[in-house]
């Protein structure tokens, strides 16, 4: 089981090296990774959308019900809501989102091509094909998922302030208030980082398991959960190293 | 002409191939035959490079392909085209891009020239107006013949074909094996190409080599390929009713 497990570490490390080895020219990859950006937008945009939305909502509404003692100002609530989006809700919950959806695909896309030998007519075609169909899908990740927190961030922002204020929780005045009041920029900052940190592990994570898939569709499927599974672990054991060493 | 030396190869401890040597010749349609699971495949894979021997040598007019340097192995790489089983198209591109790709990666010819090529190969093996067709809304047989036009379009010297006609019925599988023969002849290439059909093997044998759990059993062609006293080889060629009654008869 340990050794299963470094097995594949070791094994992931090497992969990733590859991607980096006889690569083909710079025009090639850039329009690789213009196609994976266009693709995981339109992949993921609707459903990080109405999750960030709802996810602002509920905590707005769960933050207003728990602090009902009328010592504290309601502002602190848009304040509390604001926090837990910036600092793990957008880019934490919205990973989990990502991999079910992102990563699922590209273990899947990747697995298909191996068991339909596609993988093997770009080898035989001396094309390096780790480095041909991974790179893209990773740069594209790191360049697309921190966009998609910045989306979500503000959605569900917006989500809290349409429940804050339509409910009458609070005034529009305190929302925006509790917004700024104590703002502190490298939360932005922190939440960038984890995100590239997210989308790297989540899409090298997914194409190594798919680029290694073995068997027929059953084994397709099983790659999927599994870089779906996996993936999420990475995430929140990333999640808790970062907050260890930056906060 | 493509020749190798003693080649083996292992699994996981698991011995696949056990020394196999040979001539696959230039201008002919070279046949590996023999039983699912004895190695065909793993043998074609070693060859084309997709697989690294762990002894022995492959050598493409005497340029040692398996202990070459890179630029040497892009250069021979070149002159190869592969028809995978399943055809291998990609699936997000249309038969023209999936046509067009080798040209695209190996080479830095414009665009209309590239295309020209493409439709040219395209119309060798028999399929126009399907050019913006995706590998999905293709038929079996018109899928292999797309992977066809793929792996001769940037000229190649070798073509590698694994089970060209599985999953076909037997008019298409003939129809395949003969355009393989035809594009064989009319370039001059060398083409080999495994199979376990004996349909195949009648059609266009005209050199076999005769694979039995890694070991290479028999070498020939078509016309004796029925008269040895090889039993494995006798199982293998009489296992259908027609050929024992052709025999008996
Ligand atoms: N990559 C691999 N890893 C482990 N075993 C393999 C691999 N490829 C093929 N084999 C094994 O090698 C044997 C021969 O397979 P193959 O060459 O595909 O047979 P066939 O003659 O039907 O083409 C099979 O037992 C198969 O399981
Ligand atoms: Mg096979």
């Amino acid at each position: 089981m340990q050794l299963a497990f470094i097995h594949n570490l070791g094994k992931y490390f090497v992969f990733m090296g590859s991607l980096f080895t006889n690569r083909e020219s710079f025009k090639t990859y850039f329009k690789l990774t213009i196609d994976e950006c266009v693709l995981i937008g339109v992949n993921s945009i609707v459903l990080v959308s109405i999750v960030a939305t709802f996810m602002g909502a509920v905590t707005t509404l769960q933050t207003a019900y728990n602090l009902v003692s009328p010592f504290i100002p309601d502002y602190v609530i848009s304040l509390v809501v604001r926090d837990m989006t910036v600092l793990e809700l957008a880019p934490t919950i919205i990973a989990v989102i990502y991999a079910g959806k992102v990563g699922s695909s590209i273990a899947g896309n990747l697995g298909t091509m191996r068991i339909t030998e596609q993988i093997d007519a770009l080898e035989v075609m001396g094309i390096n094909s780790s480095s041909y169909l991974v790179l893209p899908k990773v740069v594209a990740s790191i360049l697309m998922y921190p966009l998609l927190v910045i989306i979500a961030g503000i959605l569900s922002l917006t989500g809290g302030y349409l429940v804050g204020v339509l409910l009458n929780i609070m005034s529009p005045q305190d929302f925006i208030f509790g917004i700024r009041d104590g703002f502190n920029p490298f939360s932005i900052q922190f939440a960038l980082i984890k995100s590239v940190a997210f989308a790297f592990l989540i899409s090298s994570i997914s194409s190594y398991k798919g680029y290694y898939t073995q068997g027929g569709a059953l084994e397709v499927g099983i790659a999927s959960t599994q870089a779906v599974t996996t993936s999420v672990i990475a995430v929140l054991f990333a999640d808790y190293l970062l907050a260890q060493l930056l906060l | 002409m493509i020749e190798i030396e003693n080649i083996q190869k292992s699994f996981d401890d698991k011995s696949i191939l056990k020394g196999i040597s040979g001539v696959f010749e230039k201008g002919k349609t070279n046949l590996i035959i023999g039983a699912s699971g004895t190695g065909k495949s793993v043998l074609l894979k070693n060859i084309v490079g997709l697989v690294k021997p762990d002894v022995g040598v492959v050598k493409y007019s005497n340029r040692d392909f398996t202990n070459a340097n890179r630029d040497l192995k892009t250069e021979i790489r070149r002159e190869i085209g592969m028809l995978f089983q399943g055809g291998a198209l990609f699936d997000s591109k249309t038969v023209e891009q999936n046509v067009m790709f080798p040209l695209d990666v190996l080479t830095t010819a414009p665009v209309d020239e590239k295309l020209d090529r493409a439709n040219f190969c395209l119309k060798r093996v028999g399929l126009e107006n399907t050019n913006n067709k995706m590998p999905s809304e293709l038929s079996g047989g018109m899928k292999k013949r797309v992977g066809i036009a793929r792996a001769i379009v940037n000229n190649s010297q070798y073509l590698f074909c694994d089970e060209p006609n599985s999953g076909l019925d037997p008019q298409t599988s003939i129809l395949i094996d003969n355009l393989i023969k035809e594009i064989t002849l009319e370039y001059n290439i060398t083409t080999v190409v495994v199979t376990h059909d004996m349909n195949s093997v009648m059609e266009i044998g005209e050199k076999i080599m005769f694979l039995f759990e890694g070991h290479k059993l028999w070498e020939g062609n078509n016309s004796d390929i029925a008269k040895t006293d090889i039993k494995e080889l006798n199982d293998f060629v009489f296992a259908n009713r027609m050929m024992r009654n052709l025999r008996d008869s």
